[in-house]
């Protein structure tokens, strides 16, 4: 049996839903971090949803792409983290504001 | 040879280079004697090209040497390019040659000067100048080297910058000269629009096809800018100043040629004179007041160059009188002895002040002639060639003019025969003054020599002759100023200078042996310009030398103050002037330019206090912005898509 694009594309918006909520509500960076990959894999699922619902192949190969940014990204942003912890232990997302205007 | 013709400035450009990179090791008086070599160099290319010129027909003497194109924009086409013909080798002969012999004059007098050297730079590059600009075949290379003079003159006047008065003398000349300048600037800009072109040879051949206002407005245009570089009424102000610079200078560029460019301009664009009568009354009619105005001040001046100066000015009058007569060979003529015995007359005073350390005032002179042989006898026969005493170049030169005046109107003939008289009269002044009469400058010197006794320095204080690289120059320009009327002689077949330059004239140029005027009346002109002359000397002599009437009383405070001119000129420009600036100084730039800088300022930052707010520094604010950005993106998407 097949299931019907609509039901995966309903999945991945509540996917990102959870993703951007936690991103604005919580404190801890890694919680922060796993909520944008959670956002970047819901965009993913509906690529590949889309690719096969209009049979373009350009949706399956874009998400290789999000894919290879995303790993990218994420180099950068543990080492960012990691050096965070490295100055202080048990750190929140707010207390690196150093930067405000 | 007439290919050769860019060797002429070509030659002191290359002076110039080289005393810029190597003048300091050269030195005193080596790099004198490079720039005398080169100016003397440019003088026998000159002269090879004017025997050239001179194998040719009449007709073929015009001879254009492009050199390499300048500019090239749109419709513009201007060309550094060379104009030979007999007008321009004429001007360039007698750059050449006084400005060698001056050249040479400057080694011995600049000796022991702490800038030496660089003296010569400047000189050699004057020389250049000069010599663009009468060579060149369009106006805007002309322009260049009319600029190039400018500086020059501005370089050389402030050249002795430690005293006060030379740089604010040097100043003036310029910004003097702007005025003027902007005239001929203008003037070109009316050519290109009317002709399309720059280049003489066009241009001139249309003058008489356009309309008489054009025509004109350009002449009018090319006047004043010729009045300033010239020093005519109302821009001469700068002249007198001027003589702050070394002599040599004075002789050079503020006599001999630099002040003559005015009248060479005007010559060359002749056939827009004659298109336009309304203009040459202009001209003649400026000359000839500012030849009688210079004159009568230099009848009460005591400084030795400035008493000078005010006759340069005056006979810069004359030459704008012939020209403004359309006798365009008379003011060539009058410039060129005027050259020779003013670069005298120049070089003669440099010479005493020379001899008297530094002493220029007249009333601290005289009994010179003992002390001083050759100086005296040569500044004697530049005066008699000044004054106008036949046989001497300046009597022919100024008749010339003075016929050719009276052809015109008797009313300016007057003017230019008064002119006459007092150009006797203060010459003769001055040569009584200085070289004969009692020693004045025993009593100055004697007070001087007390104080300096202890220190050694003027123990036998005496006046002495110059060197020989002075006392050259000056027996050459005074052989010049005793036959250079031979080079156009009113008689029958001995016009020589006229026929010269008849090609350059066309058919509108009048000379003296085309007039009207019977034979009698002509002679009748010369008996009564030497029947002034001799007055003018015959007056002078009873003053200064006989002392039958006390000197302060010919002498008035208005003409020592020449007309307070100065004053006026303060009066009227400098101090609207000044208050304009103040105003700008104190409205417009603290209220009106720093308001608006200000303003911007303080807008810029009341706007960051605001919106630095925003920028809390926790990224969850960032998110939530960047989140509802796009909700509200993609609702305004829905909408309008349901819409």
């Amino acid at each position: 049996m097949t299931v019907a694009g609509e039901w995966y594309l309903t999945l991945a918006a509540m996917l990102f839903t959870i993703g951007a909520v936690g991103l604005l509500v919580r404190r801890n960076v890694l919680v922060m971090f796993m909520c944008v990959e959670l956002m970047l894999n819901a965009v993913n699922l509906t690529f590949v949803t889309f690719a096969r619902m209009l049979d373009d192949i350009g949706g399956q190969s874009v998400v290789f792409f999000v894919l290879v940014v995303a790993a990218a990204e994420v180099v950068v942003g543990l080492g960012i983290i990691v050096s965070i912890f490295r100055r202080r232990i048990d750190t929140t997302a707010d207390d690196a504001s150093m930067l405000r205007g | 040879m007439t290919d050769a013709v860019w060797l002429i400035p070509a030659l002191p450009l290359a002076g110039f280079l080289i005393l810029l990179v190597a003048g300091r090791r050269l030195g005193d008086p080596l790099a004198g004697w490079l720039a005398t070599a080169m100016s003397g160099a440019s003088f026998l290319v000159t002269l090879a090209v004017f025997i050239d010129l001179m194998g040719e027909p009449g007709e073929e003497r015009h001879v254009v040497e492009d050199v390499f194109t300048w500019i090239s924009a749109g419709q513009l086409h201007v060309n550094v390019g060379f104009l030979v013909d007999p007008l321009s080798v004429t001007m360039a002969l007698f750059v050449t040659g006084v400005g060698t012999l001056i050249h040479l004059y400057s080694v011995g007098y600049m000796h022991g000067d702490d800038r030496y050297p660089t003296f010569f730079v400047y000189l050699n590059l004057f020389a250049f100048s000069m010599l663009t600009l009468v060579l060149a075949d369009n106006f805007l290379l002309t322009f260049v080297g009319w600029e190039g003079v400018g500086a020059c003159s501005y370089f050389l006047i402030s050249f002795w910058f430690e005293r006060p008065a030379a740089p604010s003398a040097g100043k003036k000349a310029f910004v003097t000269n702007r005025v003027g300048d902007f005239g001929f600037m203008v003037a070109m800009f009316l050519i290109f629009a009317t002709f399309g072109s720059l280049q003489y040879t066009e241009v001139l051949e249309g003058a008489s096809t356009i309309a008489e206002g054009t025509a004109t407005a350009i002449v009018l245009l090319l006047f004043l800018g010729a009045a300033g570089k010239s020093a005519q009424l109302p821009l001469y102000v700068w002249l007198p100043d001027a003589m702050e610079g070394p002599t040599p200078v004075s002789a050079l560029i503020h006599a001999a040629t630099m002040v003559t460019a005015g009248v060479f301009l005007m010559v060359r664009v002749n056939p827009f004179i004659d298109a336009a009568p309304d203009a040459a009354t202009v001209i003649a009619v400026v000359g000839a007041l500012t030849a009688l105005f210079a004159a009568t001040v230099a009848c009460s001046q005591n400084d030795i160059k400035r008493v000078l100066a005010y006759s340069t000015i005056s006979q810069l009058g004359y030459m704008f009188l012939a020209v403004g007569s359309e006798a365009y060979a008379a003011a060539v003529f009058h410039m060129v002895t005027h050259a020779f015995f003013k670069a005298l007359l120049f070089l003669g005073a440099g010479s005493v002040i020379h001899g008297l350390h530094d002493e220029q005032d007249m009333k601290l002179m005289g009994g010179l002639r003992r002390w001083m042989p050759i100086t005296s006898a040569t500044f004697i026969v530049g005066w008699l060639a000044i004054a106008g005493v036949p046989p001497f170049a300046g009597f022919w030169s100024k008749d010339d003019i003075l016929a050719n005046a009276y052809d015109v109107s008797p009313g300016l003939w007057a003017v230019g025969l008064v002119t006459a008289l007092l150009t006797a009269y203060y010459m003769a002044r001055q040569v009584f003054l200085v070289f004969f009469g009692d020693e004045r400058w025993k009593a100055a010197a004697e007070g001087e020599g007390q104080a300096a006794h202890a220190s050694g320095a003027h123990g036998d204080f005496r006046p002495h002759e110059s060197p020989w690289t002075m006392a050259l120059p000056l027996v050459v320009l005074a052989f010049l100023s005793l036959v250079g009327g031979l080079l156009n002689l009113p008689f029958k077949g001995t016009h020589h200078l006229e026929t010269w330059l008849e090609p350059v004239f066309g058919e509108g140029g009048k000379t003296l042996h085309h007039l009207t005027l019977s034979a009698s009346t002509k002679l009748g002109l010369a008996a009564l310009a030497t029947a002034a002359s001799l007055l003018g000397i015959g007056i002078a002599y009873l003053i200064y030398l006989r002392h039958k009437v006390r000197e302060e009383t010919v002498e008035p405070l208005v003409l020592r103050r020449a007309w307070y001119v100065d004053p006026l000129y303060a009066r009227i420009i400098e101090a609207p002037g000044r208050l304009l600036s103040t105003f700008s100084a104190n409205v417009v730039d603290s209220k009106v330019i720093d308001g608006a800088v200000n303003g911007v300022a303080a807008l810029v930052r009341a706007g960051g206090s605001r919106l630095r707010v925003l920028q809390s520094g926790y990224v969850r604010n960032y998110a939530l912005a960047v989140a509802s950005g796009a909700a509200l993106v993609l609702g305004y998407v829905v909408v309008r898509a349901g819409g």
